[in-house]
């Protein structure tokens, strides 16, 4: 046989192959192509910044003005001012830095226990048929409930402390990374589980190596919306009954009827919930790094 | 003949469809692949020929009869069976080294020295270089040089291989069809090479075995007499793999036409 016809040359490693030096008007017409696409990203950011002074430059006028009540709708230098005080002299629940902490030692364990107990409960019931099928309407009616009311019962059963935060947190997460996980892992190309299995992969290397990782792309979009949900259910936790926390700070200002503190907890809240989310694309481009469009790219709304 | 390879013996395979009834897919079929044969099926689309290749690797059980593989009754997975998939089956979420190498480390070889197979491997379909890149970093041919080192690392007895250069172009598919016939020939495997292409099987085999249109059992097997070392690009030109050709071709176009027919007649149902 011909060498050739072992190893004949390969037109799709050829298209590979470095371009040829662009020529000079080529290049002009790049760097032309990339200054335009600069202004068009500065013309952007401008126009944020735009609508940010109008928004809360209307609204202090607005209250300034007395036209709107700045008793019940709060005034952005008085929601300011507040948060001036919370960190300069503290909250009347104590320094303002153990509030977030607090409220964040509570949404993450939070987080994490229901992340973790749902996808390996969506794994086992995805992995087994009739576990799937047994407990699938039980599933349905416990996801049908507005489960933050069970804030109130661990409030009673856990006690005012921790422990009944992270138990509402957890619950709402579970749910949703439960879902995903189940169906990231119904999902998994039926010809991969076969290949895996006939290269020699036990029940166990399957599991690990094939079936998470492919629901891995599901189970981390849940991820996303399940922080906000964990932040939601320590607040909501907080608020049924806590001696410390974001929450407790919004509950105690607003019987005191300070609208300003109630908009600055929740800035706070937002603050927080912002930097888990970049916490959380940076894991995600991490654990996926594999597919071919890394998240945070695009414009996501 | 010595004791064939793989040996189905009045095998049906019948399928539960999602509404409630039966689909016969293989019915009584037929057929032996001898210890380092090139055995290609062919027949229209639908004819159970996937089905056939599911049963020799042990991913479904025959419904009746019995399949062997080297005198052994298939009762499970066959570990010394390669399995090349039609669609991409390499996994997505590992390297190129990380997908060849994968055969050998489940199988119980230690990372380091399944690693160092998996270069050798790489070596061999030529993507010395792309070790560290994913899947979709690569073309639909590398992708496929993948699958085939990701199954002849584990040096398999018996390599399955479903239509897999079907989605590939045509002259991308005539240089892969070339290197496996040249990988194959180090080897001393048994090949069954499913296609609907006539003639890549001719091109490919030493023997091939056309399908009837579905339930689907054996029409008819045909040697191929052509002399090896083969240029697939080059062979179809001989008078004899004409010759050949018009042999097959007048038995398996009765089938096509009834597959045509049939699924003009369920498309016009529909």
């Amino acid at each position: 046989m011909s060498v050739r016809s072992i190893r004949p040359a390969r037109p799709e490693m050829a298209a590979m192959a470095k371009p040829l030096p662009a020529v000079a008007a080529e290049s002009t017409q790049a760097s032309a192509r990339a200054r335009s696409i600069r202004r068009r990203r500065l013309n952007v950011y401008a126009l944020r910044v735009l609508v940010a002074v109008l928004w809360i430059g209307s609204w202090e006028l607005l209250t300034h003005l007395k036209l709107v009540d700045p008793f019940f709708f709060g005034q952005p230098s008085g929601i300011l001012q507040k948060l001036q005080t919370w960190t300069t002299e503290g909250t009347a629940l104590g320094p303002l830095w153990e509030q977030v902490a607090v409220t964040m030692e509570e949404t993450v364990i939070g987080f994490a226990v229901g992340a973790v107990l749902g996808v390996a409960v969506g794994v086992l019931l995805g992995r087994n048929r009739l576990l799937a099928e047994v407990f699938s309407p039980y599933i349905k009616a416990a996801n049908s409930i507005p489960r933050v009311v069970l804030g109130a019962l661990f409030a009673i059963s856990l006690g005012l402390d921790l422990k009944s935060k992270v138990a509402t947190a957890a619950i709402l997460v579970f749910f949703v990374v439960f879902f995903n996980a189940f169906q990231g892992v119904r999902e998994v190309d039926r010809n991969l589980i076969a290949n895996a299995r006939i290269l020699g992969a036990d029940n166990r290397r399957l599991t690990t190596e094939i079936i998470i990782p492919s629901a891995l792309t599901w189970i981390i979009a849940s991820l996303h919306i399940s922080f906000g949900l964990a932040l939601v259910g320590a607040v909501v936790g907080e608020l049924f009954g806590a001696t410390a926390g974001v929450g407790e700070l919004i509950y105690s200002a607003e019987h005191n009827f300070d609208a300003n503190g109630v908009f600055a907890g929740m800035l706070l809240l937002a603050a927080m919930a912002l930097i888990a989310e970049a916490l959380i694309t940076a894991l995600e481009n991490r654990l996926i790094s594999w597919r071919p469009n890394p998240v945070g790219t695009d414009v996501k709304v | 003949m010595s004791e064939p390879a793989i040996d189905l013996r009045h095998v049906t395979k019948r399928f539960l469809t999602p509404s409630g009834g039966v689909y016969t897919a293989l019915r009584d079929l037929n057929m032996q692949v001898a210890p380092g044969e090139f055995n290609a099926v062919v027949g229209p689309t639908g004819c159970g020929k996937s089905t056939t290749l599911a049963l020799i690797s042990g991913l479904e059980p025959p419904s009746e009869g019995q399949v062997s593989v080297a005198g052994r009754p298939v009762t499970g997975i066959v570990q010394s069976t390669g399995y090349v998939f039609q669609t991409d089956a390499v996994f997505p979420w590992k390297t190129v080294l990380e997908n060849v190498a994968a055969g050998p480390r489940y199988r119980g070889v230690s990372g380091r020295e399944a690693r160092q197979q998996a270069r050798d491997w790489i070596a061999r379909v030529g993507l010395t270089g792309f070790e560290d890149r994913y899947p979709h970093q690569l073309s639909g041919g590398m992708r496929k040089r993948v699958a085939l080192a990701q199954s002849l690392i584990t040096e398999p007895r018996i390599l399955l291989m479903d239509e897999p250069f079907s989605a590939l172009d045509v002259q991308t598919r005539t240089l892969m069809e070339n290197e496996l016939l040249a990988l194959w020939s180090l080897t001393s495997s048994s090949v069954v090479f499913v296609t609907h292409d006539l003639e890549e099987a001719i091109a490919l085999a030493d023997r091939v075995t056309v399908i009837t249109a579905g339930p689907g059992t054996v029409k008819g097997t045909y040697e191929v007499d052509l002399p090896r070392p083969r240029n697939v690009a080059e062979i179809r030109f001989e008078p004899r793999f004409v010759h050949i050709y018009q042999e097959i071709w007048s038995d398996l176009r009765e089938e096509v036409l009834v597959s045509y027919e049939r699924q003009k007649h369920s498309a016009g149902a529909a």
